[in-house]
């Protein structure tokens, strides 16, 4: 790590955890993990998002040890962990089907990680009523895996590898086997236990709002490159590349043209200070609202359009907007009865986000190193 | 919903089969049991007269527990070579998974007769291994025991049984999930440690089911011991046969039968209720 003492990829607060110096893993002739590089912080919770495909599983199996790197390096609290056996791993893991043991019971399983170290039986029995409290299981110690809820048995399998004090605990989209309202729920208190305990997480999902809810920092993985890795706040207003923002929240990408100052999208036009030549701008939804709605907004952009379609959903409505020459947008604004025909719109120029072409999506390792 | 004449007709068949070549024969075994054999003829006089013969006469016990022993021997050995084949084919054999498979599973199309003589001529006088052992100078002349001893007769039995252990342990293993295995060796469980407290609990009914195929089935086997065995081996099957056949005591054979089909029974009513035991969803 000597290019860029303040890299993206660095943990932003505490004392680096684990690093990841530039990994790659090939199954085959497949490539599935190319020279990803980053850090996770003590107590961070770090969330690698991507599609399926993305890689985002395998770095996390990297990781436990149940696969090894094709080259490069995983580092943990200043000690290589690439090469240690997954039972010699200061890590715990959360697997995605929870891998309960079905022949021993609650308590026996959570307390499974103590007794292969063999730890003392009056200390085992303490620490399983401890972490079975902290899940709120206590009263389903002598329940068999089988006869809980998915709910349940996800409390339990997160109990399992706590009770092992890992310095850091790898969740392998541990809330996807569950119903929406049970999701919602369990994503709360996932984050709260986090904040209680202080371990680190590292948290794979395909799920963005999951992602956006609980992570401190995600790291957007698209074939199994890096494509940004940010908080959820800056990752949402500041994406870096227009998969980025597809992928994260719904938006408009606009094609551009700027010369001598100003650029020329469509009907649009706006003031910039970047160089000449086409550009692509991320600009959300709701940064778009009725001209006749809102008062000031500094940079104003003015266009008028025709409402094709009209998606109502609650609090908000989404707007189609045919705005000539080719031109869709979507606006999200506030739900504000049926609307018809043609509108004045207006968005903020500082909320069109400019962001590079996304590199082709099966690119030469060259290609996709560096997404910035 | 089927009619119900569309029902009887389609369970009329096995109906009939179950009755005619299961239950009847099995009645019939039953009922001769309790006859006897007087001036060389059958006579249908209920009695409890075989069966104290079987207690008083040391012989039939004596030949039970050989072949008790034999059919442990052969459990044992099949479980010592099955399980661990088993085990590298589920776990460690990659993609040559599917030819060792079949490998395993080619001896089960062999005529058992055909593997029998194989034995025979490996192991007798002037047999291959005679052959190989003088060959080698570690014998200087024919080593007799090889054949007909409850050793042929244990190796023959461990040979043709093992692909029966095999397949339910194969099974077994193939069931459980892998994430249970990475789960244990992530909560700090190395390979061995994972093994005995994961693996082996979790492939136990199919333990249990090879084991009792292979005791069961040599329990009653008569064909090794005939090849093979010579008189120092004679299993319990070779008297009932000999009952029914040159000594002609039906009666007596049968009250043999009945007491090793009873001993069967309960024997795979208890393997059942173990693997019951042993399995989890």
């Amino acid at each position: 790590m000597s290019a860029g003492a303040i890299s993206p990829q660095r943990a932003t607060s505490g004392s680096t955890l684990l690093e990841v110096r530039n990994v790659a893993k090939s199954f085959g002739a497949a490539q599935v993990l190319k020279n990803i590089s980053l850090e996770i912080a003590s107590g961070e919770f770090l969330t690698l998002l991507g599609e399926s495909g993305s890689g985002k599983t395998t770095l996390l199996r990297l990781t436990a040890g149940f696969e090894q790197p094709t080259s490069g390096e995983i580092w943990m609290s200043n000690e290589r962990l690439d090469t240690l056996p997954p039972y010699k791993r200061r890590v715990n893991t959360v697997f995605q089907n929870y891998a309960l043991f079905p022949h021993l019971n609650v308590r026996e399983n959570v307390a499974y990680g103590l007794r292969v170290k063999s730890t003392p039986k009056a200390e085992i029995a303490g620490r399983v009523e401890e972490a079975l409290r902290m899940v709120k299981m206590v009263s389903f110690a002598d329940a068999r895996p089988a006869t809980l809820s998915g709910g349940q048995q996800q409390r339990i399998a997160l109990a399992r590898a706590l009770i092992n004090r890992p310095q850091l605990l790898l969740l392998d989209e541990p809330l996807s086997a569950l119903d929406a309202n049970l999701r919602k729920q369990m994503q709360s208190e996932l984050k709260a236990l986090q904040r209680e305990i202080g371990i680190a997480f590292l948290f794979v999902t395909h799920d963005q709002d999951e992602a956006m809810a609980l992570s401190d920092r995600i790291a957007l993985l698209r074939n199994g490159a890096l494509e940004q890795i940010a908080s959820p706040r800056d990752i949402y207003s500041r994406p870096a590349t227009a998969y980025t923002a597809e992928f994260i929240g719904q938006t408009n990408l606009l094609r551009g043209e700027i010369n001598n100052g100003a650029v020329r999208c469509g009907p649009m036009q706006w003031k910039t200070s970047e160089g000449n030549g086409t550009a692509l701008f991320s600009l959300r939804p709701e940064a778009i609202r009725l001209a006749d709605t809102s008062s000031q907004l500094p940079h104003a952009v003015r266009f008028r359009g025709i409402i094709r379609q009209q998606i109502y959903s609650g609090a908000s409505e989404l707007l189609e907007i045919d705005c000539g020459e080719n031109q869709i947008l979507r606006a999200r604004i506030p739900a504000s009865g049926p609307l018809s025909d043609e509108h004045e719109f207006i968005f903020s120029a500082s909320d069109a986000v400019r962001v590079t072409e996304s590199p082709a999506p099966r690119g030469s390792l060259a290609t996709d190193r560096e997404p910035r | 919903m089927y009619s119900r004449a569309y029902k009887a007709v389609i369970s009329a068949p096995p109906l009939l089969w179950v009755c005619l070549f299961l239950l009847l024969p099995y009645a019939l075994m039953f009922a001769h049991s309790f006859w006897l054999v007087r001036d060389g003829s059958l006579v249908h006089r209920w009695n409890l007269q075989n069966y104290r013969a079987l207690f008083i006469n040391p012989l039939y016990f004596q030949v039970f527990l050989r072949t008790a022993r034999i059919a442990a021997s052969v459990t044992l050995c099949s479980l010592l070579l099955g399980y661990p084949l088993a085990y590298f084919l589920s776990f460690h054999a990659g993609p040559r998974k599917e030819l060792l498979y079949q490998l395993v599973i080619v001896p089960l199309w062999v005529s058992y007769l055909v593997r029998g003589y194989a034995w025979k001529t490996i192991l007798g006088s002037d047999g291959v291994l005679n052959g190989f052992l003088q060959y080698l100078h570690i014998t200087h002349e024919p080593v007799s025991f090889f054949l007909y001893s409850p050793f042929a007769v244990v190796l023959m039995l461990t040979h043709i049984y093992t692909p029966f252990v095999f397949l339910p342990i194969y099974a077994a293993l193939e069931h459980i999930p892998r994430p249970l295995v990475e789960a244990s060796q992530d909560l700090g469980a190395d390979r061995p440690a994972t093994f005995l407290r994961v693996i082996l609990p979790l492939s136990i009914p199919g333990l249990v089911a090879g084991a009792t195929f292979a005791f069961v089935l040599s329990l009653g086997d008569f064909l090794a011991p005939l090849l093979v065995g010579g008189p120092s081996a004679t299993m319990i099957a070779n008297i009932v046969q000999s009952l029914f056949g040159a000594a002609y005591d039906w009666p007596l054979g049968a009250a043999i039968s009945v007491c090793i089909l009873l001993i069967t029974v309960s024997l795979l009513f208890t393997t059942e209720r173990l693997e019951k035991r042993w399995s989890f969803k």
